[in-house]
């Protein structure tokens, strides 16, 4: 009797018209998010003729000759690659720092780990513009100056406190006493952490990765301080494009349209931890 | 849960330390050392003392450009938190609905900065973007690189477009832990729909909005790419935020001294919000943890 009423869905005094308007209103702020997308989207499919001659809500001829031109041309397709590879060390590097270093700040109190732990919350709310120029002059006089390293050690500023925040966060939930069980049962720390700690934590590594991906893919200001040519990612390649004159708004469009997909790719499978991953950890 | 003591935990946390501080520490060290330091090129640099910092502290363009930023974070805020929360009330509790809404509205998030700015400047152009296109049609005079209205309506816009949905998405997780039985006392003691948001909801979600808050003040308050895209800091000076401002000082003319001085003061304010936030996160674990 008690369940019956208890697993009733709970209904807010207005529960008839309510239904309703919540529709409407999520309906209408998803077309609000959803239209510049759907706009960048439409541009790219159609030819640069199209673009500036007729206005049309949706392509007259599809076209995928925007996509063909950076699939093909290697200055365009190379930014992706560039992009791909620095923020994929960046996140191994960042949760290969992280992994240690959030079990030891959630399992052990030690001497000055509260300030470590906002010194390093300090690093991940530091802006970017402040260290452009001193993140120049250092990789430059190192000689790793348009290096893919050199961005992804870059990017460790705020990624890998993020990644910290982020595993602590999970760890937290796994009850102590499993490790306190494998000790006994004679487990090195080493064969406990991969054997039976990391998969218990899996889903939080895999947030900590997309979260040190994502903000490293999103990056711009410092990723086109510290490359030239050689590493020049795509976000670079594309503000490039938008300086220089007679633009080609297909291809432009259809360069945006393929920095969303590696998000878009993974989003599903993160969804019920992005706040979480957004806020830290702490949710 | 109880932590136990133990020092060795350092040598844990040591690879992050030094990576950290490789990273974070010693390019803090040029900033301060420029800071305090004058040159005539020729890498000769003698001591200035405070000097920077007195006269950034009386420069207008500064207090300008804070001016600019502050009234610019002050307005995303009040747009952003009311509509984010607004939102997360009407969000579908569970289910396939529940699933899409946050999917989609996790989409503007992942969107590489630049790219959210090459968004909103076609979308606004008047002569390929649907939004300019279709405000030009009403005969509403829009021009996002000329006019000083128009540039900030759509760099506030965008903001709104692309962070919004953060605000919401912890707001609804806040929303998620709250117990059916809350909702259940309030019907049975009738309240009305303003007073189960205001005494059940609103408490409730009070710790995951005050991190929102300052999760969107922040980063606000670090803007660089997308009004540069869109903008770039005009028309005039209009749009042009502390980042932009210090980039331009530092990157564009190069004069080291006062953007180092610029710097320390910015990372300053910063890590004054750091504390609060760190203060309320801890709050919340030891809420949490009870």
């Amino acid at each position: 009797m008690a369940d019956a009423i208890l697993n009733q869905p709970a209904s807010r005094g207005l529960s008839l018209p309510g239904i309703k308007t919540s529709a409407v209103v999520m309906t209408l702020y998803l077309v609000f998010l959803l239209l510049p997308i759907y706009w960048l989207v439409n541009m790219s499919l159609k030819t640069n003729t199209e673009i500036l001659n007729v206005f049309s809500l949706w392509p007259r001829d599809i076209t995928f000759a925007n996509y063909a031109t950076i699939l093909t041309d290697s200055s365009w397709y190379m930014g992706y690659i560039n992009s791909l590879i620095y923020v994929v060390l960046n996140t191994v590097i960042s949760i290969s720092v992280a992994l240690p270093a959030a079990y030891a700040f959630s399992r052990y109190s030690f001497l000055g780990d509260k300030h470590l732990f906002f010194w390093l919350l300090t690093n991940r709310m530091a802006p970017p513009a402040v260290f452009a120029l001193p993140f120049f002059q250092f990789y430059s006089s190192v000689g790793l100056f348009d290096t893919h390293i050199a961005v992804a050690l870059a990017h460790c500023l705020f990624n890998v406190p993020l990644a910290v925040w982020i595993l602590e966060g999970f760890m937290r939930g796994v009850p102590k006493e499993i490790d306190e069980t494998a000790y006994i049962d004679g487990y090195s720390f080493g064969r406990f952490f991969i054997r039976i700690f990391t998969p218990l934590i899996a889903s939080g590594i895999g947030v900590a990765a997309f979260f040190c991906f994502m903000f490293s893919w999103v990056e711009l200001l410092l990723s086109r301080t510290l490359t030239s040519v050689n590493a020049k990612p795509i976000a670079a390649t594309m503000t490039r494009t938008v300086s220089a004159s007679g633009l080609d708004w297909g291809v432009l469009a259809a360069a945006g349209v393929l920095t969303i997909v590696p998000g878009a790719l993974v989003i599903y499978f993160v969804r019920n931890y992005i706040a979480k991953g957004f806020a830290l950890g702490r949710v | 849960m109880e932590k136990t003591v133990n020092q060795k935990a350092w040598f844990l946390v040591l690879p992050v330390l030094a990576l950290v501080a490789f990273s974070a520490v010693i390019p803090l060290m040029t900033v301060v050392n420029y800071s305090v330091q004058d040159t005539f090129g020729n890498n000769v640099f003698f001591w200035a003392g405070l000097e920077w910092f007195s006269n950034m502290l009386e420069s207008d363009r500064m207090w300008a450009a804070l001016g600019r930023q502050m009234v610019f974070s002050g307005i995303i805020l009040a747009i952003e938190v009311p509509l984010g929360i607004f939102v997360a009330l009407n969000m579908p509790k569970k289910g396939f609905w529940a699933s899409v809404c946050l999917v989609l509205m996790a989409l503007p998030l992942l969107i590489p900065w630049n790219v959210v700015g090459t968004i909103w400047q076609i979308f606004g152009r008047v002569d390929i973007g649907l939004l300019g296109h279709t405000l030009d049609r009403l005969g509403i005079d829009y021009n996002y690189t000329q006019d000083f209205f128009a540039a900030w309506a759509t760099v506030i816009v965008m903001d709104v477009w692309h962070w919004t949905s953060l605000v919401a998405l912890l707001a609804y997780a806040g929303l998620q832990s709250i117990p059916d039985a809350y909702y259940q006392a309030a019907k049975i003691d009738q309240a009305s729909r303003w007073k189960v948001f205001r005494y059940i909801e609103l408490p409730k979600m009070q710790g995951v909005l005050m991190i929102a808050i300052l999760l969107r003040f922040m980063d606000s308050f670090m803007i660089y790419t997308e009004p540069f895209v869109v903008t770039g800091g005009g028309p005039g000076n209009s749009t042009t935020f502390l980042s932009i401002d210090l980039v331009k000082m530092a990157l564009g003319q190069f004069d080291l001294g006062p953007a180092a001085a610029f710097s320390i003061m910015y990372f300053l304010v910063i890590l004054l919000i750091s504390w609060v936030f760190y203060t309320v996160m801890t709050n919340l674990d030891k809420r949490e943890g009870k």
